[in-house]
């Protein structure tokens, strides 16, 4: 790969009693790249994510993200710095409002905080994001009235709040409609046109073969192959890994 | 035709995952669904056995539409569900599992009987007995459920994933039961996440790819046809282009 790694996990390894869920995972996401971690089920994707963003603690390995190794990766620090994520099932605080959703996602006064007075230049950026979403006339709405496809918007517009460098998308397009999926895809391919990196965890194979590159494929919680969208098609052991040997 | 799925469409909430769902599931043969995650392979099964109800379409079984039946009233018409997630009663002995199998039955004597006689044909039952069912292996226990299965001598057996979370060793276990039921004559409709085990163990195949079949025909040819590969890698052909799971265009 010709830029430089934006974040690179060495060694990562984790284990659930006797069970290895990631072992001895290696890999990188350079800088500006859509890169798309797939592979069968229960091969260890959304526990990588869960490690590299401090959610688990790795039995082994290191994490790099921006030039500086991360000790012990934290939610709250990683987010400060730059790298932040969503989840497969939308994490937002439905009894706030959309506006409210997105202010809260950055770090406020404490004072703000307890009078629910938000900043005006808070405010305008996440009008700015909601408008950018086409969520905008839902501003005001409560969050949890939302649909599904909906929420995963907000939680993505959520942590554009902060302006990352990178973004890690768990299964963005899960059980969300065909036009949510094309507003999903257009929202990635515009800010990563605005130099944003993304990760990417997604079963949506047709959409990772167009949006993505690189792809990296996990089975059994390690990579198994790595590479441009049509040359990790083409590979036999990619395909054994979801077919079954 | 035993069963037939005829434009099924059924799924949670706002969203379908069955779009239109056409089906052929012949008798005294193994039919093995296969395709991507979110392609509607357990939703069918649910759709089936009663747990959901279908929004349009019918399910013809045996000539009769049983669309939106409930579950009692599905197995009634002798149609057993094996369910993705273990579903013995582990403080209970594996005998009284299996016994539980036939509970809408009448005649205790006659639930004995066939007990007795299904724990011939499977020898964990026989041999494991007294013990209590969550200490079996998941892969022994897999099998209890199969036999309890069986209790009621149904028409059509549905395995959804049987093999999920098993090791090699035990999964051919119960590739090997699979082809047991089918050499007895028995009709199984089986989901597989291992798609090419589940192609070799079947008579017929469907790939099912945005909540209807994307291609079907006999197991050992879907096995040879590339355009498996491409339903579940997101191939370029007309088949799968733009078509990724329950994500796919209606």
């Amino acid at each position: 790969m010709s830029s430089a790694a934006l974040l690179t996990a060495e060694g990562l390894t984790k284990r659930f009693g006797g069970v290895v869920a990631v072992e001895d995972c290696t890999f990188s996401v350079p800088t500006g790249t859509i890169t798309a971690l797939v592979g069968p089920n229960g091969s260890g994707k959304t526990t990588v994510f869960n490690l590299l963003t401090g959610y688990l603690r790795a039995d082994a390995g290191t994490v790099a993200f921006a030039g500086r190794r991360i000790r012990r990766p934290d939610p709250i620090r990683l987010y400060r710095a730059g790298l932040t994520r969503t989840f497969q099932q939308a994490r937002i605080f439905p009894d706030l409002t959309l506006v409210e959703n997105l202010v809260v996602a950055i770090q406020q006064p404490w004072r703000t905080i307890v009078c629910r007075a938000i900043g005006r230049d808070d405010r305008s950026r996440a009008f700015e994001l909601l408008e950018e979403f086409g969520l905008v006339q839902l501003a005001e709405a409560r969050a949890g009235s939302l649909s599904y496809g909906q929420k995963k918007l907000l939680e993505f517009a959520t942590v554009l709040m902060a302006e990352p460098q990178l973004v890690l998308l768990d299964e963005p397009t899960a059980g969300v409609n065909p036009v949510m999926v094309a507003a999903i895809e257009t929202r990635i391919r515009e800010l990563n046109a605005r130099g944003l990196t993304f990760l990417v965890v997604e079963h949506n194979m047709s959409l990772v073969m167009r949006l993505c590159d690189p792809v990296i494929v996990l089975d059994h919680g390690t990579k198994l192959a790595e590479g441009r969208p049509a040359d990790v098609r083409n590979d036999a052991r990619v395909l054994d890994a979801y077919l079954g040997a | 035709m035993l069963l037939r799925f005829d434009s099924v469409v059924a799924g949670y909430g706002r969203g379908d995952i069955l779009r239109g769902l056409d089906l052929d599931v012949p008798e005294q043969a193994v039919t093995c669904l296969v395709g991507p995650n979110g392609a509607g392979k357990s939703t069918a099964l649910k759709t089936l056995s009663g747990l959901l109800k279908p929004r349009a379409g019918r399910i013809l079984f045996e000539g009769h539409d049983i669309a939106g039946l409930s579950p009692a009233r599905v197995l009634a018409r002798g149609i057993v569900h094996v369910p993705q997630e273990r579903s013995l009663f582990p403080l209970m002995t594996v005998w009284d599992n299996v016994l539980m199998g036939g509970h809408s039955m009448r005649d205790r004597g006659a639930v004995r009987r066939r007990a007795e006689a299904l724990a011939e044909r499977f020898p964990i039952v026989r041999e494991r007995r007294n013990d209590r069912a969550g200490e079996l292996s998941g892969g022994q226990q897999k099998v209890v459920e199969i036999a309890r299965a069986l209790m009621l001598r149904p028409k059509l057996i549905l395995f959804d994933e049987p093999t999920m979370g098993l090791e090699p060793k035990t999964r051919h276990l119960i590739f090997e039961t699979v082809a047991r039921l089918h050499a007895d004559g028995h009709t199984v409709l089986l989901v597989e996440q291992n798609a090419r085990a589940g192609l070799a163990a079947a008579d017929h195949g469907a790939v099912l790819d945005g909540g209807r079949v994307a291609i079907a025909g006999r197991g050992a040819d879907l096995l040879a046809d590339p355009r498996l590969g491409e339903l579940y890698l997101g191939g370029s052909g007309p088949t799968a282009n733009g078509s990724g799971g329950m994500n796919s265009p209606a």
